[in-house]
């Protein structure tokens, strides 16, 4: 008994998904777009507060992932499953690498006295109060989809390692690439809108 | 099994180009912000990173080799976030 199995209709259901997650972020970065338009000076001001090089490393974390992901897919359809077992675990690593990074980050903010509604923020200038409340929702709910990331390319290592997924069986690990793509597409606009303004 | 709805393998070594080309762009985008332009930070800033995300999407997420359906479905998703974010934008910019 064999099943056909509709890659292009499993793939354009995942776009589907992919694009109410573009629709999602750009509603937050229309509201980014607005506030920066009333409060440059304060964005700026905030902008310098962020660390540049952990911007940078992040960014540079989440690149190389993408790019592991992508030469995943490859190995896999060409039935290298050591290369696509190692290619997924460095990924998933890079995740973690990313959290930590991102752990830190927001840890040294906190010490600093700068989350929603601290005294510094709520005492201090309104637009400084905007941007690092935009900054904590967007990186928050990026981290969340970070995390997420790594749940699917987990399923799909643990599906490589079971022989489910192979050369002729592929879209769960398709799938969760482009939504691990999608999770580094955020990340490029992120990283200038808030660690980069001037 | 006639199951050809042919995946186009991209090869190692592509995809390390991209890599490479996605770090330079990196690097050029981190450089020009220590620069002053002025008006034209948040532009320069917003095209290379628009730069990275079309070849991110192009190469690694497949877009170059998928069918129209996807292609047409994904042109709209982005013209609709043009319209709302430029549309908004220019409400709040000129009241």
């Amino acid at each position: 008994m064999s099943s056909q199995i509709d890659r292009t209709g499993i793939k354009i259901g995942m776009w589907l998904f992919l694009y109410s997650e573009i629709i999602l972020f750009g509603g937050l970065f229309v509201l980014y777009a607005a506030y920066f338009h009333r409060y440059s000076e304060a964005f700026s001001v905030g902008g310098k507060e962020l660390n540049r090089i952990i911007g940078a490393l992040n960014t540079v974390v989440l690149l190389v992932s993408s790019f592991t992901v992508a030469a995943s897919i490859t190995a896999i359809q060409r039935n290298a499953r050591k290369q696509t077992i190692g290619l997924l675990l460095f990924s998933i690593f890079c995740g973690v690498i990313f959290l930590v990074n991102k752990y830190f980050e927001w840890g040294a903010k906190i010490h600093h006295g700068i989350y929603p509604n601290s005294e510094t923020l709520v005492a201090g200038d309104l637009g400084v109060n905007i941007f690092f409340g935009l900054y904590y929702v967007i990186t928050g709910l990026h981290g969340l989809h970070v995390i997420a990331g790594m749940v699917l390319l987990s399923i799909s290592l643990a599906l490589v390692l079971a022989g489910k997924i192979d050369g002729s069986r592929l879209s769960m690990l398709d799938n969760s690439g482009l939504y691990w793509h999608l999770v580094d597409l955020i990340w490029i606009f992120v990283f200038p809108l808030f660690y980069l303004v001037l | 099994m006639d199951n050809q709805e042919n995946h186009h393998v991209l090869s190692y070594s592509k995809l390390a180009g991209v890599l490479a080309i996605l770090l330079v762009l990196t690097g050029v985008t981190v450089g020009v912000s220590y620069v002053h332009l002025g008006f034209l930070n948040v532009p320069v800033a917003l095209a290379i990173a628009c730069t990275k995300v079309t070849f991110v999407m192009l190469f690694f997420m497949h877009l170059k080799y998928e069918g129209p359906i996807i292609i047409l479905s994904f042109v709209g998703t982005i013209t609709f976030l043009i319209i709302m974010i430029g549309f908004t934008f220019w409400d709040v910019a000129f009241r």
